[in-house]
């Protein structure tokens, strides 16, 4: 553990959340501008897991453990959001034959 | 005995609720036996009242019978007791409505028997029956007005108890409305005679204002508001239009009510309260004008009315302007006895008239009748009596309380006698008229009304038999000195007008004098009766028709003085512009406008709104990305 630790922090801090911000922004633009509805579930998976290293990261450079047990949470959650969102993906196929995201405008006025 | 009084307006009460509940299940025998049956007992009842009350008269003593049933109401100091009040006044009051009450009600067996409504009219006498009990037996002005606002729902139901005919569902109307300016002053009057006295109970009222200076402002104020609701319910100037108008009733109701016993409301409220009206000699002489400026214009318009139940409504107004030229010239006990003999007389010529029209198919045109007396003969004396007590020929009951009303003018002030002569000259014209073109002469209708004619039957003759009875001698029971009497009523209603009556010129005319007054108007009434014998028997003058009036006079009067016409411009049609004024403005512009501009701006604010709903799944993660980055600069910059 230790070793890990001190692993993590021999990268300086500012790397990571230079990292994570490209990360996060990547993801933004892929939900803004993809019309493919899976494409967009994977880039909110990829903004998720961009937080998840800045969590890791500061729990390591600041020893507070809790970080990491907010990084389990958020995966768990993650995969359980996946497996929702997949269903619901499913679901949207079999009605449209399509996953592109501008089919989803039924309620519209 | 005394203290069953609640039982006189109570009984005809059930019999309004029974034949009310039965309508027009119950077999008609049923309903008029109950109908007759409880204003019966009333009489009876009413007639051991009386009698309890004169015995103690004969002692001296006042004869007031006073029932407390029960506090009605406390609030602050106003204390309000339904209490009823037996005396003098009250007990001859009662006699007349219950008395001509169930003359009437008998009459009506027959006379309504062909009738749809026949439970309705019964129930509804009845309730009239027992507003106008209430009205005379309360011992305060609440009580009085109790039944003063019942008898006039009565009237309005009456009058138009055929409300499938418009135009007398709006006369119904048009008297409720009139009846209803009146009781506005009434009300106030009742208002400030609590601010004045602290009561309403008459007993405390009249001895607290023997108390006040004579001429009083206050009183002033409450006598002239009294007076306004007597021209109200008494048909008097300027509120008198309803009363020819509410002829659209049935004929009994005519003669029940719009003759004999409501519309005399007015004048026994005046003589009940005649202590607040002597102190105040202002509103004593605006009552003698108005009612002498009434019975005039009310005969004159009699003159030339062709329908023969019009006739007999003017000369009720005109009668009853007589009443309060009476009451005004300080003769209370000579207006109530008139109140008495009209009752009889009146109440017979309207059922004369009823049996007239009865046999005639529902005609009420003169023009069409004529030489009826061989077809009606029971009819044609009753009526031939009725005419001649009206137009105060002596020795019958009409003679003696117009003289004595006259004489009392007289001496108040000449230019009243000169113009009550002239009304008594208009009446006795009208009246004759009236029973030359109705019995004498050819007979004018059509073939089939000329088969149709018979006399009516028992029910109908007996009350017009008994009414001519007591138009004979109803007279006699006040005649005065001047001819060998002893003015047995006014001696019999002195506690009434004891603490007035130092404040009213008692008769001091001499005996001379008066044989003078009598023998003119007799005598004036005996030649009307022959100028109107020479016009409409000898020469067969018959009134021209609607059309033709023949000169300005004549049309004047035909045409009612155009009174209507004048209240509607003044009153009616403004009203109604200014209710289309505030229909159009107020209403529909000022009051829709801004409801519905309301609902106008939030449609509009969501047509406008709903533009941001696209229903594009990108524009809204874009507007979510936008407002966290926003949410993001201000946290940033506002710290």
């Amino acid at each position: 553990m230790e070793n890990i630790v001190t692993q993590i922090q021999g990268v300086p801090l500012n790397h990571y959340l230079i990292f994570c911000s490209i990360m996060f922004a990547i993801g933004v633009t892929g939900v803004l501008i993809r019309r493919n509805v899976i494409i967009i579930m994977m880039s909110i998976e990829l903004m998720l897991n961009a937080v998840n290293l800045l969590l890791a990261a500061f729990s390591a450079y600041r020893g507070d453990p809790t970080g990491q047990v907010f990084v389990f949470f958020i995966m768990a959650l993650a995969a359980a959001e996946v497996a929702v969102g997949l269903a619901i993906i499913i679901m949207v196929y079999r009605n449209t034959k399509s996953v592109d995201i501008e089919s989803l405008s039924k309620l519209r006025w | 005995m005394s203290e069953l009084i609640w039982l006189i307006p109570l009984i005809p009460f059930i019999g309004f609720v029974v034949n009310g509940l039965m309508g027009n299940r119950a077999p008609k025998a049923i309903t008029a036996i109950i109908g007759c049956g409880v204003v019966l007992a009333s009489f009876v009842l009413s007639l051991f009242v009386y009698f309890e009350v004169a015995a103690a008269r004969e002692t001296g003593a006042s004869g007031e019978i006073y029932v407390h049933l029960f506090d009605w109401f406390t609030v602050g100091k106003l204390q309000v007791a339904l209490s009823f009040l037996a005396d003098p006044l009250s007990a001859i009051m009662l006699l007349i409505i219950t008395g001509v009450g169930f003359l009437i009600h008998l009459y009506s067996c027959s006379y309504m028997a062909g009738d749809a409504g026949f439970g309705k009219f019964f129930a509804y006498l009845n309730l009239f029956i027992f507003f106008m009990t209430i009205l005379v037996l309360g011992s305060n002005y609440l009580v009085m007005f109790i039944g003063w606002e019942g008898v006039g729902l009565c009237s309005y139901l009456l009058i138009g108890f055929w409300f499938k005919n418009a135009s007398y569902a709006s006369a119904a109307k048009k008297a409720f409305v009139m009846n209803r300016i009146g009781d506005l002053g009434f009300l106030i009057a009742m208002f400030f005679i609590l601010e004045t006295f602290g009561s309403l109970e008459y007993g405390t009222v009249f001895a607290e204002a023997t108390n006040m200076p004579m001429g009083s402002s206050t009183l002033l104020v409450i006598t002239l508001l009294l007076f306004v609701a007597a021209t109200g319910k008494s048909a008097q100037i300027p509120l008198f239009t309803w009363l020819p108008d509410a002829m659209a009733g049935p004929t009994p109701v005519s003669a029940l009510i719009h003759a004999a016993t409501m519309v005399t409301a007015g004048i026994y409220m005046v003589v009940r309260s005649n202590i607040l009206f002597t102190l105040s000699p202002v509103t004593m002489e605006v009552m003698a004008v108005v009612g002498l400026a009434t019975a005039l214009l009310a005969a004159f318009i009699a003159i030339t009315q062709t329908d023969i139940k019009k006739v007999l409504a003017y000369s009720t107004v005109s009668q009853l302007g007589y009443m309060f030229l009476g009451l005004g010239v300080g003769a209370f006990t000579g207006a109530f006895f008139h109140v008495l003999t009209h009752a009889f007389f009146k109440a017979l010529l309207f059922l004369g008239a009823g049996s007239v029209i009865h046999a005639m198919r529902d005609e009420q045109d003169m023009r069409q009748m004529g030489g009826l007396r061989k077809a009606l003969p029971i009819t044609f004396i009753t009526m031939f009596i009725g005419t001649i007590a009206i137009s105060g020929i002596p020795p019958f009951a009409g003679f003696f309380s117009k003289d004595e009303i006259l004489a009392h003018a007289f001496q108040h002030q000449p230019v009243l006698w000169v113009v009550g002569l002239l009304t008594a000259l208009c009446t006795a014209f009208y009246m004759f008229r009236l029973l030359y073109l109705t019995f004498f002469g050819r007979f004018r209708g059509t073939e089939t009304q000329k088969q149709h004619l018979h006399e009516s039957p028992w029910q109908m003759t007996l009350p017009l038999i008994v009414l001519a009875a007591l138009s004979v001698v109803g007279g006699f029971i006040n005649i005065p000195e001047a001819l060998g009497g002893h003015h047995s009523l006014a001696a019999f209603l002195a506690p009434i007008f004891e603490a007035g009556s130092m404040h009213v010129d008692a008769l001091t005319l001499s005996h001379s004098t008066e044989y003078l007054l009598m023998g003119v108007s007799a005598g004036g009434a005996l030649i009307m009766a022959f100028v109107a014998y020479n016009r409409y028997v000898r020469k067969e003058t018959r009134p021209t028709a609607d059309t033709d009036a023949s000169n300005g006079l004549h049309k004047l009067s035909y045409r009612k003085l155009y009174v209507d016409e004048f209240y509607d411009a003044l009153v009616v049609q403004p009203l109604k512009k200014l209710s289309v004024g505030f229909y159009k403005y107020v209403d529909r512009l000022g009051i829709d406008g801004f409801v519905n501009g309301i609902g106008n701006f939030f449609i509009g604010a969501g047509k406008g709104i709903r533009q941001w709903q696209s229903g594009y799944v990108g524009f809204y993660m874009m507007m979510m990305v936008v407002s966290v980055i926003a949410i993001l600069l201000y946290a940033v910059f506002s710290i």
